[in-house]
């Protein structure tokens, strides 16, 4: 039978090509501009690490007391030095790293070539196997190394092939701010979007075209002084000048992220902190009572904003165009449908069931939806592409077209369309066979 | 024109006249918040700077043998290397002036700070962004002096990229002067740029100078609250913002890269941003914006152009429908001009109705948004207007089937079929 209703289908939507177009452009635009929306919301809010991120935490400790809080009463985004290496050094959760951006020179070995800058971070050992960063040759560093502030690099793909030519460069070295490096690891590709693991510190909230091309231990970069490219908070000023005096200041500009792996391990880690700021009080440091935070790492990105308003207030706009064209559609459906009451009332009389009329006006439905859906991909295949001009460059280079939103798509179009085709295929179904028999 | 029979004929089509009746709502609301958020987006975009924007440029570069600056001979000696690179710039031919600075209108970087009046004032009176330069910085960024002064060499210092200073002069914005002086009379007076230092004193109001965040990301300071300080900060990177005589920005742009290298080639000058002109950095800085003000225009024309499209198919449907209505109607002696007033007339009804709907949908639409996205108010006038727009084209789009209408023969009144 279905057969039967795709070729009446068909049919009647050739006998008014008008109307079929202007249904198939409606589903069709408006499909694509909620997809082209969807496509962008997509890859600023999903998870950058989905099998990992509820076991991920990022600490906050209050180091500035009632004077330094604004008027949400939230204790700083980012740890200061004495802090981050306290929690750092009791080690309480399974895996853990402070971290802080920087941005060093590279010397190339050919004295004809300028230094270039490149980005990255300090951070721990433990930053590797926490965060499951891929490599492609070597690995991360031992703890050891960091306790001995060993001069080695893990580098990125992209640094590797500019300065090695793609090659293992496991164990070769590298000029970072005049002092020789060690390569002890090269990544994959390896940019999760958002940069999750330090947030405050990125650009763009968090959104960076290019990944990260150098990790050092963090003891080694803070003892040749290599200075955070971050942004740091300041309750009051250091009193030492220059990377030193941040250090010893109690600024904020330590990201930390730790590891715990069930709901007993987080509850040890938070009332290890509150006895962290419960000491700090006692000895005098803090005047405070505990005023500490340690949210998952979907709790954390939501705090920060991380998907911007406009990605979410042009979704919405775009689901709004969705529905403009459902309505529009189901109208344009109501009156193809409806014109046809004699031939609706011929098949009633003839013995059909209201069902065999649902169907056959649900599939005409669901051929404009298709037919729309297919439009849909042309146009979403447009925005896309033409998201770059739109959006600012970071953000707009993780809008991709994808199979799994490509099918999206089509299922959408064809949904919507049924939808919008089940109030007039109930209309017609409800047509009085005997009415449209008489002859007029 | 009775209204009652109108509304008695549209009581036979029901389904329909719901349909375009929400149809209009939906597109109302939609388009009434799209065409606002269109419009603060170009209010935002449109904003003055302060600056004289055209033949500026900024130079970002980093040293590779720079002392760390956590001392002050090595402050001393970073100073020494600004100071140098600041004479090789002066010294080319295409350009007109050099500050260094620490950031600019625009880039989206820099420091803010809350100032005080009183120096045992526990909450600062209002937070403003920080600026730093030297003698040259009010020519060199085209800024607009209303009162006092500018910095003299004299008035200019160096510190260390962190060290906490105290200018003894300031300039501030207008807005500055006038959060903090409503009364006009802010030049001459001192205020404090941290709890417990020595005063500054304001020697200088520019009229307008952006803070260097464009989407009111840090801490909501507002737009044009700045400050500048005379201060060279000494730090192994640097920024030079430079003036172009008139016409000659891509010669010096490329003439201050080879100098720069041609003084010290242990740097980093990137090769994309390392030099680049003030235009370049507010389309940067608003592609954001624009780019969503593209976006709700694209919705709003598509929306429109289907409703239109709608508003046609289904009226030409009733047309169809009622041809024997509009026959009778015409042999008992409605004119053409008649039956197209009918049409017009029903479908400023249905469109009224759903027009209603559709301000209340806009309005409750706005709140929600307000409460969940930071957007604003909804003005009257954008709601006026784009109700006035979607009848309009609500009666334009019935033009056609109407016309359609018009031109039924009286004839088929007497036909059977």
């Amino acid at each position: 039978m279905f057969g039967y209703y795709l070729e009446l289908a068909l049919c009647s939507l050739k006998r008014s090509p008008g109307l079929t177009a202007l249904m198939v452009l409606a589903i069709g635009f408006g499909v694509a501009a909620s997809m082209t929306t969807y496509s962008v919301f997509r890859a600023v809010s999903g998870d950058p690490i989905p099998w990992k991120s509820s076991q991920l935490f990022v600490p906050q400790i209050d180091m500035w007391g009632p004077t330094g809080r604004d008027a949400t009463g939230e204790p700083p985004t980012a740890l200061d030095y004495a802090d981050a290496m306290a929690l750092m050094r009791d080690h309480r959760a399974k895996l853990q790293s402070a971290m802080y951006p920087i941005s060093p020179l590279v010397v190339p070995a050919d004295a004809g070539k300028h230094p270039f800058n490149i980005d990255g971070h300090a951070v721990y050992s433990e930053f590797f196997p926490m965060l499951d960063v891929p490599f492609k040759y070597g690995g991360g560093w031992s703890a050891q190394d960091d306790a001995q502030r060993a001069p080695v690099a893990v580098i990125s793909g992209q640094l590797n092939d500019k300065l090695f030519g793609g090659a293992n460069s496991v164990g070769k070295m590298l000029n970072i701010e005049g002092a020789d490096y060690r390569v002890v690891g090269v990544l994959n590709r390896w940019n999760p979007q958002p940069r999750f693991y330090d947030v405050v510190n990125t650009d763009s909230g968090g959104f960076v075209s290019d990944g990260e091309d150098v990790f050092v231990p963090f003891q080694r970069a803070v003892a040749v002084g290599m200075s955070t490219a971050g942004i740091d908070n300041c309750n009051e000023s250091p009193k030492e000048a220059g990377f030193d005096g941040l250090v010893h200041s109690s600024c904020s500009w330590i990201a930390y992220m730790v590891e715990l792996d069930d709901a007993a391990a987080v509850t040890r880690y938070r009332n290890y902190l509150d006895g962290y700021a419960g000491e700090q009080q006692r000895v005098g440091r803090f005047n405070w009572a505990p005023n500490n935070r340690l949210r998952d790492l979907p709790a954390w990105l939501d705090y920060l904003h991380v998907v911007p308003s406009d990605t979410k207030v042009s979704l919405l706009v775009a689901l709004g165009l969705l529905l403009g064209c459902l309505v529009n559609t189901a109208g344009l459906l109501l009156a193809k449908f409806l014109r046809r009451s004699g031939e609706i009332g011929v098949r009633r009389a003839l013995g059909a069931p209201r069902s065999a009329l649902y169907a056959q006006f649900l599939t005409e439905a669901g051929v404009v939806g298709a037919a729309g859906g297919v439009l849909g991909l042309l146009l979403t295949g447009v925005g896309v592409a033409c998201v770059k001009f739109v959006l600012p460059g970071d953000i707009a280079t993780l809008a991709r077209l994808d199979p799994s939103l490509l099918m999206l798509t089509l299922l959408m179009s064809v949904l919507v369309t049924l939808l919008s085709g089940l109030y007039p295929a109930f209309r017609a179904a409800r047509v009085q066979p005997a009415w449209q028999l008489k002859s007029n | 024109m009775k209204l009652h029979p109108m509304i008695s004929a549209l009581r036979k089509h029901k389904a329909g006249v719901i349909l375009i009746a929400l149809q209009i709502a939906v597109t109302l609301a939609i388009v009434c918040n799209a065409t606002f958020i269109i419009g603060q987006r170009i209010a935002r975009v449109n904003r003055p700077t302060g600056l004289n924007e055209s033949d500026l440029f900024l130079i970002q570069q980093r040293w590779a043998d720079a002392p760390n600056g956590n001392d002050p001979a090595s402050v001393e000696k970073l100073d020494a290397m600004q100071r140098d690179d600041l004479a090789v710039l002066r010294k080319l031919p295409e350009v007109a002036s050099v500050t260094p600075v620490r950031a600019l209108p625009l880039t989206n970087n820099g420091s803010y700070n809350g100032i005080y009046l009183k120096p045992d004032q526990q909450k600062a009176t209002t937070e403003v962004a920080f600026y730093t330069g030297d003698e040259q910085i009010l020519s060199t960024l085209g800024l607009r002096l209303i009162a006092g002064r500018a910095f003299t060499a004299a008035d200019v210092r160096h510190v260390g990229f962190r060290s906490s200073e105290e200018p003894v002069a300031i300039i501030v914005s207008k807005a500055v002067a006038d959060k903090l002086y409503p009364h006009g009379d802010a030049l001459g007076k001192a205020i404090y740029l941290d709890i417990g230092t020595t005063p500054s004193t304001i020697i200088g109001i520019v009229e307008r100078l952006q803070t260097p965040h464009v989407g009111g990301a840090d801490g909501d300071v507002p737009a044009y609250n700045s400050l500048i300080e005379p201060l060279r900060r000494d730090y192994h990177r640097t920024q030079y913002a430079v003036r172009a005589k008139p016409g000659h920005e891509q010669a010096a742009m490329r003439a201050a890269r080879k100098a720069l290298f041609a003084a010290d080639a242990l740097r980093a000058v990137d090769d994309e941003d390392g030099i680049r002109t003030f235009s370049d950095i507010r389309a940067r800085a608003y592609q954001g914006d624009i780019g969503m003000a593209v976006l709700m225009g694209v919705v709003c024309l598509i929306l429109l152009g289907i409703t239109a499209l709608g508003i046609v198919g289904l009226t030409s449907f009733w047309v169809g429908q009622r041809q024997r209505q509009i026959g009778v109607r015409r042999a008992l002696g409605a004119r053409k001009q008649d039956i197209l007033r009918y049409f017009q007339a029903e479908n400023l009804i249905i469109a009224g109705g759903g027009a209603v709907l559709g301000i209340v949908l806009a309005i409750s639409l706005n709140l929600w948004l307000i409460t969940r996205y930071e957007m604003d108010r909804l003005p009257v006038t954008y709601v006026l207007v784009c109700l006035l727009a979607v009848l309009v084209l609500g009666q334009l789009a019935v033009l056609v089937p109407a016309r359609r209408a018009s031109n039924v023969p009286p004839v088929v009144a007497t036909r059977n079929v």
